[in-house]
């Protein structure tokens, strides 16, 4: 287990030991959400690393996960608890049988921890002896507004009333970290209680550092070619550009084809792996991507 | 705090400058900026920056905003380094228009110096450039249609039209649940709640059903000179629709797309239509539906056609640049979406057959094609549709302003 960061700088550190290269608007909004103890709302494009910063927080700082993916119609008992049905109705038929008459006693018999499931929500509220866990509350955008509502709720005091049982309560309130891919914008009730930061697209330099961290096989060369080719992808008009992972997955998939350097067939082949749509890829695929080659390749040769 | 001297008040001037320009900054987050500053330390101008940041802005769009109101307002970079004890801003003191202000917003510029606009007249003819290279002077009328010149009594029979009108609510099954005593499932939690009520010696069974909603709604209209007649009479049934149920999400299109959503929920009908006509500059102009549906595909549909949305396309299809993107576009947009409706006006005509380029392209791909070219065939529209859609057994129909 390791402590806060004490300063910004101190926050750049620990997600580079996590293998996470980050600019430091991100890290100074992740600084001050780990210091003043609000939720970290994290917004951007499919793939640009925002799932990522949970892992990697949970990891550097020895705290254990909990994630819960949203989706439409997540409901309480489907992310916060739920009580085990088949398991209460032997109880109270085992109750029967023995002529158990005390009513009150069987209410609480039958509402206790034993029969309780825990859901993410509520495991993220117990205590951790590495202390508390980093909750990753992730794609919220696909959920419907009725749960942002009891997240809101949540978020205020990190406390889950459960009628027939007990209120439960954090002792230390879990690091929250929310993604939302905007889908749907959500309510500014709930962005209000946590620090936003969009993230973008990363710049050259970055993207650079990030690949060689994350696909450490993958030579000098070929690791240019790629960030370039993919910077220059971003500037065409494609309906989805790629992500970060899809970078490194590019990366990586060259790798296992034994590439050491990019040429036209190669690109045209593996252009799945980059862009994940049909429309973008007959539009990239064949002289475009050639072009575009040629002209990473220009530019490389007159960095050098 | 004392050893941060006015800092906090400085960041409070500083919150209200963001506030009259419009982001939503409360003194909940004054408060919480200043602890934010406290935490962070002031290391250098940029930390500041994103340390703000952090807190005053939560949307993408308000970056920009943010962004012109810090350089103006904590200009001075020197200010930074004499700062732990003393902030100091320069703020609205120096009498000549702030440098940086290149394409600074007007909005900003009104919340920063309140009583010199008229100092400023570089800035004006700035945005003006800058409007103009964003037009298209050649197919774009750039005028801001009057609403004033609707007449009083036309005003009032629309008005009446959609006061006497009903929207038909097409509802959804959910994957979420609620008690229901004639529901399908068996509600276990409550039974069981309930069968210890009696010691459990009786089991009575609880019931839950499905909740039903309605999807999200998008409203896309043509503005164009083609429809001008009948452009009017639809932003009243666009305001009406924004402001009868939760979820809708209007655009205008001529020459480009317009988001009006946010116009449109003003409840003051009158208030809403001006807000609107001040935003949108292609009114009456040139159509490039092919180009303003590949700008929703690109930029809007999956922000607001998540969760099964319905679409409501209003156009006559008559495009006046070449059309050989639009049924590709129309095709995306109806795989993205529930349901499609076209509402045409050209469909009055009883001879109306889709032979406009445009209109082909896009026949193939809408579920419903219905005619609206008055206020009547507003009217007609939604009983019928609401018709339609309880013969699917997918609809009920519930009279104006009756839902939340």
């Amino acid at each position: 287990m390791r402590d806060f960061p004490t300063s910004i700088d101190a926050t750049l550190t620990l997600l580079g030991d996590g293998n996470y290269v980050a600019d430091r608007a991100l890290a100074t909004t992740l600084f001050l959400s780990l210091k003043l103890g609000r939720p970290l709302f994290l917004e951007g494009d499919a793939g640009v690393g925002k799932t990522e910063i949970a892992n990697v927080l949970s990891q550097t700082l020895g705290r254990r996960l909990v994630r819960l993916q949203c989706y439409e119609g997540l409901d309480v008992a489907s992310a916060v608890y739920e009580w085990n049905y088949p398991a209460q109705m032997i109880e109270i038929r085992l109750a029967e049988a023995e002529g158990v008459k005390d009513r009150a006693k069987l209410g609480s018999d039958i509402f206790s921890e034993r029969f309780l499931i825990k859901r993410p929500l509520l495991q993220a509220l117990e205590p951790d002896e590495a202390g508390p866990p980093v909750l990753l509350i992730d794609e919220l955008d696909r959920t419907d507004e009725p749960f942002e509502a009891y997240l809101l709720e949540l978020l205020a005091d990190f406390q889950v009333t459960i009628p027939e049982f007990e209120t439960i309560k954090a002792a230390e309130p879990p690091i929250v970290i929310i993604t939302s891919n905007r889908t749907r914008e959500i309510h500014d009730a709930l962005k209000r209680r946590c620090h936003y930061h969009w993230i973008g697209y990363p710049d050259a330099a970055r993207e650079l550092s990030i690949l060689t961290l994350r696909v450490p096989g993958a030579g000098d060369r070929l690791s240019r070619e790629i960030v370039g080719f993919v910077q220059s992808l971003r500037e065409q008009d494609l309906f989805k550009l790629p992500g970060i992972s899809e970078t490194i997955d590019w990366a990586s998939a060259l790798v296992q084809l034994d590439k050491l350097a990019l040429d036209p067939q190669t690109v045209n082949d593996t252009l799945g792996v980059l862009l994940k749509y049909q429309d973008d890829i007959a539009k990239i695929q064949g002289s475009e991507a050639a072009k575009l080659l040629d002209q990473v390749n220009a530019e490389l040769a007159a960095a050098r | 705090m004392s050893d941060t001297g006015r800092l906090p008040e400085n960041i409070m001037h500083f919150a209200r400058v963001l506030r009259a320009a419009g982001l939503p900054v409360g003194p909940g987050r004054v408060i919480v900026a200043v602890r934010a500053v406290e935490a962070a330390g002031i290391g250098s101008r940029e930390d500041l920056y994103w340390t703000l940041h952090a807190v005053f802005v939560s949307r993408r769009d308000q970056r920009d905003l943010y962004d012109q109101a810090f350089h103006i307002f904590w200009r001075n970079p020197r200010i930074l380094e004499r700062a732990m004890s003393m902030l100091l801003p320069t703020f609205g003191a120096e009498n000549e228009a702030p440098p940086q202000a290149r394409e600074a917003n007007r909005r900003l510029t009104d919340a920063l110096f309140p009583a010199e606009q008229d100092e400023i007249p570089v800035q004006e003819q700035e945005e003006a450039l800058l409007d103009a290279a964003f037009t298209f002077s050649a197919q774009e009328e750039l005028k801001t249609r009057d609403f004033e010149s609707m007449s009083a009594a036309e005003i009032d029979e629309a008005k009446k039209a959609i006061a006497a009108m009903r929207l038909p609510i097409l509802d959804v099954k959910t994957r979420r649940y609620k008690e229901n005593s004639r529901g399908r499932r068996i509600d276990m939690r409550a039974t069981i709640r309930a069968s210890l009520r009696s010691g459990g010696n009786i089991i009575p069974l609880r019931r839950r059903s499905r909740v039903r909603r309605h999807p999200p709604l998008v409203v896309l209209c043509d503005i164009s000179g083609s429809m001008s007649r009948y452009s009017r009479m639809f932003l009243h049934f666009m305001h009406a629709v924004t402001n009868d149920r939760d979820r809708v999400a209007t655009f205008v299109f001529g020459t480009r797309l317009t988001n009006v959503t946010r116009y449109l929920r003003q409840k003051d009908v009158d208030v809403a239509l001006n807000d609107v006509s001040e935003s949108v500059h292609d009114w009456s102009g040139g159509t490039r539906i092919s180009e303003s549906m590949r700008e929703f595909n690109l930029n809007w549909s999956r922000r607001v056609l998540g969760q099964g949305a319905m679409v409501l396309l209003i156009t006559d299809g008559l495009d006046r640049e070449g059309t050989k993107n639009l049924g590709f576009e129309m095709e995306r947009l109806h795989k993205s979406c529930r349901r499609m409706l076209w509402l045409n006006p050209l469909l009055r005509y009883e001879q109306y057959e889709a032979k406009a380029a445009g209109a082909r392209q896009i026949l193939p791909h809408v579920d419903e094609f219905r005619s609206i070219h008055n206020l009547e065939s507003i009217a007609d529209l939604a009983t019928s549709l609401s018709r339609d859609w309880q013969r699917k057994k997918e609809a009920t129909t519930t009279t104006w302003g009756a839902t939340a």
